[in-house]
């Protein structure tokens, strides 16, 4: 008993992500942690993405370069001893660049991936308990934002911010990554709301907006866990495929998307000003993805993969 | 049933009706466990063999493995199962043939229904269609307008009416019952040998299970098809079946003539299910057997007998080995098993047709003649206060009057546009006094759910009133509302789905007080409570819901509904969805609370041997409507409306010699459609009196409604024209 | 009606998205920044004069240009390009190419996709299916951006070491091939296969992937046990009853898909050299075009409310459950 009154003391009223502490409690938590570490992909993803990020903050202190440092004796080397990854058209350390670039990756892809899934939680949860005008409004919004090419949007708002900083680059990105989860969350709703248990606390007196958030999204963690996961990565890649063309990240930051972009001119010519970058880009995403699969094949009950 | 014509060819002619069609000998079937979980061993030797023509039923609760041994026989279960044993069918080997030579046999000579007429048929394809399919698949040479032909002739033989034009429509155009005559007439398309029935009236109502019945028991007589009946429900197999097959934990633990199990039953299990069923027939209101515990897991079974730690006669003996399947009398003495411990561990060898047991005490029952009453121990149930208090002096707590509910009918998923209005609860009155218990029982779409959540809401109903504690709905203010919610509970059906898996349950009890604003301490003390009440260890409080079974999962919930001491506490079936031996705990646990707590319970139910049992008055609902209402005694014992004495008429009793002796009143077809009801009375498209009326008295039914008229004295009431009690259980 | 009704609100959620596209193109963007590095420098009379003839001036109100505008796009007018020529006609050029990728790219990838991903299901956890998971997924994780590079990367070496031109990788076709029709149309094809490839590369690992779930769903349901309880083989009711079922989730999928696709056609058109609508994008943004950028902005919204448009239709073409009778 002194058990559960610790876990009265311990619990928030709201308890919308009571999902850190409940892992002391052998019971649901755990077990789904349990099945998560032992899904060898979830492991594999872990240990390649925390790698990666090892990497990308202490690997730069190994090297005798400097992230703004030029060696004006080399432009477009190969790797050699003096620099590991080969030098740039401007005689930057590839090592160092790329390096750094993966940094802003990282912490892009993650950034986005949390406003994104917490936005599409509390649209879609809303517009799904409430429905009627509330559903109305909300998912004419989601349509419109899904009408809007968002490329284009972003490529157009791009002077605007051009000079606001990689933060509000990283809301934009989110703006236009929340429509279809959010859309899911909905629907899920939708029949969440007629589980008994929600009748339950309605019928006792519970308002609707803590039920939202007591009841209907810490239910939801699974799917949001997982599409968190997978958002991380369609961030990344929309990120790059924005600082390709020159509308996302901009000098003197650099992103894996600035470098590729930097090197497909010359990829066939000076292969390695491309190869490094893009690598550790694919890895980087799939070490995001397979750790989404697996928690999906882990948290998911309906997943038939689970098998075997 | 429309027609019983049709083909009569006796294939029987030139085999022996002595040999068996099927044979299962040790069977067993084993799913892999997955991430190093151990593996489950769902079906562990099981034996049993079916003459021609026999019916043999196969009864367990969930998780017995007798729906898995079946599957197994027919080659239809994952690949990943490992199956061994032996399968003959007809004297042929068929375990272990490739999917190839399988698929020949299935559908031909052996077919199956299952249980879920639901999710079992195709939904892209019409009904026609899957027939002629299963008629070509194994009659190539049969062209597309001769198979069609054989379509709709089977069509029309489990009753499908306008069978032609029907064969063209979509599985969800048909409802739960008419999809199970096509799933019938699927498995009796090529004359199968042996049809294997996998609970197959389970999800369907009860006057719609009579009807199934009654269908099979044709199917069967068309066919000369041997049957394999398997369902968890007693009352089913009483009736139908010649040889029963108890399984418990993947074993068979009692088989026999249908008379020899239900009347003579000699394993504990057997005798504490047979206990555990409320029944329709008798009027005596004994607490029912509840058998404590829960079946073991099938992935780490413990030495001995699998229900030895649920057996209020276990000896130490019992975990010595697991018992095999004997002649009564054949048992070791427990001497021998003493002597020789782990000794008898087989399945007991083939199926001898004897009336065997695998209990070690089973010789011992036998002679002392024990019945389930003698080795249960029966929880003693304080009789209420105010039961002594007569109804007219007790304070009304829940007044419904002429309630209306109508919502709109929607069609198309994509393009959704209004169609029409159903009227799920059309002007209904009744009231609840103190400390008693109005059961509403009727089929799924009569409204009484609806009128359940209507009560519920307390918002203003769209005509008519609510008045709960002498408060109206829809008159309150929010904070009137919310007081109330204290004193009105609820209690759901689904112990899976009415508890948030993701709160332990410590959380779930504490919810409504936390809500109500209670002290931390008050809440702290009062959760131990009302776990203790409910029969919870107070320690599990920091459990989360999946770790507790479904009887632990409802009590939990029961609790949660408790906390506020509520004066009036709304059941949805709650009962339902459990296992009987469970259910039995949890019925006897309402019945304790409502005696020592004083409540006032609105109990909706659609098995009346339940509400017979709980309840102290019940109303009937058809189509949105109250049929019939009254005392409990007084209605099941003389109902007057044609629907109540069908729907008691439907009910199987586990009693074989009563239910043979039974004449069932099988209704036609289906419900109508509460969007577009009869005119005048709504039960005369189906009402067996109607059709025996003179066109003059029908012209009333079908042209005024009628009200609800007091048939006797007392406040018995039925809405009928022509009212008359008849007793039919 | 409610057909009428649902188109209406397309055409309203379509003009709102174009508005919004080009009240923001004709706030940030800068026309005027186009004429600053010209020599002779022209006179800021002159400048005017132009910008206003294009309806580009930032002189006049917003509100003004932008009821201009809508009096424009009422008669069906785009108005005029920074080059002052029709962005009409520049539109009718560009669409018809962007099309045939678009199509193209799609119906290859996403039968490929269905095709390897229900295979793929029925044969679950043996080669084929560790195979085909394990290239979609590869494919899932690298930006479209880097396929298409990558490609002509490959094509590159190819026709390196083969010493033969097998692919193009640069434009639609080779301009002033004289070659006669058939000539043309394999020219045409030799550059077409590149860009295409890249395109349904993406799709086939997405609808590959999605195809194989929602066939593991259906294989387990109840429907297909009958099927085989009815005499069918296990692979025969796999064909016949579960991939017809498992198709349908599918078509909604495809709505999603193609948003992603469009941006897809984007890379692709430019990285490989096509004048269609998705490399008309970056050049429209780059030259502060907002009339073009208004009128492609229109496009995607027209193409993404088909695919959804489409793919409802085809969902109850499929799903006899939410026809209407």
């Amino acid at each position: 008993m002194s058990m559960s009154a610790e876990r009265v003391a311990s619990e928030t009223e709201t308890g919308q992500e009571g999902g850190t502490d409940e892992t002391r409690i052998p019971g649901r938590w755990s077990v789904v942690l349990g099945t998560m570490l032992r899904q060898r992909r979830v492991l594999v993803g872990l240990a390649v993405l925390l790698l990666l990020v090892a990497a990308a903050w202490i690997g730069p202190l190994l090297s005798p370069w400097g992230f703004e440092e030029r060696d004006y004796a080399s432009f477009l080397r190969p790797p050699s001893p003096e620099h590991w990854l080969g030098t740039d058209n401007t005689g930057r350390d590839l090592y160092i660049i790329t390096l750094v670039g993966l940094q802003k990756s990282i912490i892009i892809g993650l950034l986005v991936a949390v406003i994104t899934t917490a936005v599409a939680a509390v649209v879609g949860a809303f517009a799904g308990y409430f429905l009627n005008l509330t559903d109305k409004v909300l998912m004419w919004v989601t349509d419109l934002a899904l009408v809007l090419p968002s490329f284009l949007i972003l490529a157009i708002l791009f002077p605007a911010i051009r000079d606001s900083g990689w933060i509000v680059f990283v809301l934009l990105l989110a703006a236009f990554g929340w429509m279809i989860t959010a859309k899911m969350v909905r629907g899920m709703t939708i029949s969440l709301k007629e589980r008994e248990y929600v009748y339950a606390a309605r019928y006792m007196g519970v308002s609707p907006v803590r039920i939202i958030f007591r009841h209907i999204i810490p239910n939801m963690s699974s799917l949001l866990i997982v599409d968190a996961t997978i958002n991380v990565s369609s961030a990344i890649i929309a990120e790059t495929s924005l600082s390709y063309f020159g509308f996302g990240v901009q000098a003197p930051d650099v992103s894996l998307g600035t470098l590729i972009a930097l090197g497909s001119r010359q990829a066939v010519t000076h292969p390695w000003t491309f190869v490094f970058c893009t690598g550790l880009l694919i890895v980087l995403v799939m070490a995001v993805n397979l750790i989404g699969e697996g928690l999906r094949d882990a948290l998911d009950p309906q997943s038939k993969s689970r098998r075997a | 049933m429309t027609s019983t014509e049709t083909k009569t060819g006796d294939p029987t002619g030139e085999r022996n009706p002595e040999a068996p069609v099927l044979e299962v000998e040790d069977l067993h079937v084993t799913f892999p466990g997955v991430n190093r979980a151990p593996d489950i061993r769902a079906v562990r030797g099981v034996s049993y063999r079916l003459n021609r023509g026999e019916v043999l039923g196969i009864v367990g609760e969930s998780g017995s493995g007798k729906s898995v041994s079946s599957l197994a026989a027919m080659g239809l279960l994952p690949e990943y199962a490992k199956v061994s044993g032996s399968v003959r069918l007809k004297g042929k080997e068929i375990l272990g043939l490739d999917d190839r030579r399988l698929a020949e046999i299935r559908g031909r000579t052996i077919s199956m229904v299952f249980q879920d007429p639901l999710s079992a048929l195709t939904p892209v394809y019409t009904v026609g269609d899957q027939i002629i399919e299963a008629v070509q698949i194994h009659n190539p040479q049969v062209g597309r307008a001769k198979a069609r032909e054989r379509a709709v002739r089977l069509l029309e033989l489990v009753g499908i009416p306008n069978a032609a034009q029907r064969a063209g429509a979509f599985p969800h155009e048909f409802s739960g019952g008419m999809r199970q005559r096509v799933m019938i007439a699927m498995a009796m398309a090529n004359d199968p040998d042996v049809i294997i029935c996998d609970e197959p009236t389970t999800a369907l109502d009860v006057t719609i299970q009579a009807q199934v019945l009654e269908l099979l028991k044709t199917a069967q007589r068309e066919t000369g098809a041997a049957i394999v009946m398997i369902t968890h429900d007693l009352g089913v197999v009483a009736g139908f079946v010649d040889r029963v097959l108890v399984m418990y934990a993947g074993r068979p633990v009692e088989t026999g003539t249908v008379d020899e199990v239900y009347h003579r039953p000699r394993m504990p299990y057997t005798m504490g299910l047979l206990g555990a069923v409320p029944r329709l027939d008798l009027a005596e209101h004994a607490p029912l057997v509840p058998i404590k515990g829960n079946p073991p897991s099938l992935a780490e079974l413990p030495p001995g007998c699998p229900f030895a730690p649920r057996c209020p006669i276990a000896l130490p003996q019992c975990l010595a080995a697991e018992p095999s399947l004997l002649r009564i009398g054949a048992q070791p003495g427990l001497a021998e098993i003493d002597a020789a411990p782990g000794a008898a561990g087989e399945s007991g060898g083939p199926d001898t047709g004897e009336h065997r047991v695998a209990c070690i005490r089973s010789g011992e029952i036998d002679t002392e003649q024990w019945t389930g009453a003698d080795i249960y121990p029966l929880p003693e149930i304080p009789e209420g206060e105010a039961t002594r208090i007569p109804r007219e002096e007790r304070p009304v707590v829940l007044e419904v009057q002429d309630l209306v509910k109508h919502h709109p009918l929607m069609k198309g998923a994509i393009f959704k546009r209004r169609v029409g209005t159903v009227y799920a609860v059309d002007g209904i009155s009744f009231d609840i006094r103190e400390h008693e218990t109005l059961g509403l029982v009727g089929e799924s779409g009569c409204g009484k759910s609806t009128t359940l959540m209507e009560i519920l809401s307390l918002d203003k109903p769209a005509r008519g009133k609510v008045v709960v504690l002498g408060r109206e709905s829809g008159t309150l203010t929010g904070r009137e509302r919310f007081d109330i919610r204290r004193d009105l509970q609820v209690v759901f059906q689904d112990p899976m789905s009415a508890l948030d898996p993701r709160m332990p349950v410590f959380e779930i009890v504490a919810e409504p007080l936390r809500t109500h604003g209670r002290s931390r301490k008050e809440i702290n003390r009062r959760v131990r409570e009302l776990l203790d009440l409910v029969g919870l260890d107070a320690s599990h409080a920091a459990r989360y819901p999946a770790e507790f079974s479904g009887g632990q999962r409802q009590r939990i919930g029961i609790a949660r509904a408790l906390a506020l001491e509520p004066r009036v506490l709304v059941l949805d079936e709650p009962v339902s969805a459990l296992d009987v031996s469970i259910q039995a705990g949890v019925i006897n646990l309402l019945e304790e609370l409502q005696a020592r707590l004083g409540l006032a319970y609105l109990f909706v139910a659609h098995d009346l041997s339940v509400v017979r049992h709980l309840a102290d008055r019940v109303a009937v609902m058809y189509l949105g409507r109250i049929v019939e209402i009254g005392d409990v005694r007084s209605v099941y014992t003389e109902p007057a409306h044609p629907y109540t004495q069908a729907l008691l008429s439907a009910i199987p009793i586990p009693d074989p010699e009563k239910e043979r002796a039974r004449a069932h009143v099988v209704l036609e077809g289906d419900l109508p459609s509460p969007a577009n009801p009869p005119s005048g009375c709504r039960f005369r498209t189906r009402c067996q009196k109607f059709r025996a009326l003179t066109g003059e008295d029908q012209r009333r039914c079908l042209t005024e409604e009628p009200a609800l008229q007091p048939v006797s004295g007392g406040d018995h009431t039925a809405a009928c024209h022509y009212a008359e009690k008849r007793a039919v259980v | 009606m409610f057909l009428v009704r649902r188109l209406a609100n397309y055409v309203v959620l379509i003009f709102l998205a174009t508005t919004f596209a080009y009240l923001l193109a004709a706030t940030t963007l800068d026309p005027r920044a186009n004429y600053a590095e010209m020599r002779p420098q022209p006179s800021e009379e002159q400048v005017d004069a132009r910008l206003d003839e294009l309806n580009l001036n930032d002189k006049t109100p917003l509100a003004e240009r932008y009821a201009y505008w809508v009096g424009d796009i009422a008669t069906g007018d785009f108005g005029l390009s920074v080059r002052g020529t029709s962005v009409n006609e520049e539109m009718a050029r560009r669409v018809g190419v962007s099309l045939r990728l678009i199509l193209f790219g799609t119906v290859i990838g996403a039968t490929s996709g269905i095709l390897v991903g229900a295979y793929g299901a029925v044969k679950q956890y043996r080669f084929f299916d560790r195979a085909s998971t394990g290239a979609a997924f590869f494919v899932l994780s690298v930006p479209a951006v880097v396929i298409a590079i990558s490609l002509q990367v490959i094509a590159v070496w190819i026709n390196e070491a083969t010493g033969v031109r097998i692919f193009q990788y640069a434009g639609e076709y080779t301009t002033g091939l004289d070659a006669g029709f058939w000539g043309r149309l394999g020219n045409r094809i030799q550059h077409a296969v590149l860009p295409t490839l890249a395109l349904a590369i993406g799709q086939f690992a997405a609808f590959s992937r999605y195809q194989r779930n929602m066939m593991l769903d259906v294989l387990g349901s109840d429907f297909v046990r009958t099927a085989m309880a009815k005499g069918l083989t296990r692979r025969r009711a796999f064909f016949k009853h579960a991939l017809r079922t498992a198709l349908i989730p599918t078509v909604t999928y495809f709505t999603f898909v193609f948003g992603i696709m469009l941006a897809g056609t984007t890379f692709t058109e430019k990285i490989y050299g096509w004048n269609g609508m998705g490399s008309w994008v970056i050049d429209s943004i780059v030259t502060n075009d907002v009339n073009a950028v208004a009128a492609v902005s229109c496009f995607m919204a027209i193409c993404v409310m088909a695919a959804s448009f489409f793919s409802d239709i085809l969902y109850a073409w499929l799903d006899p459950r939410v026809r209407v009778s």
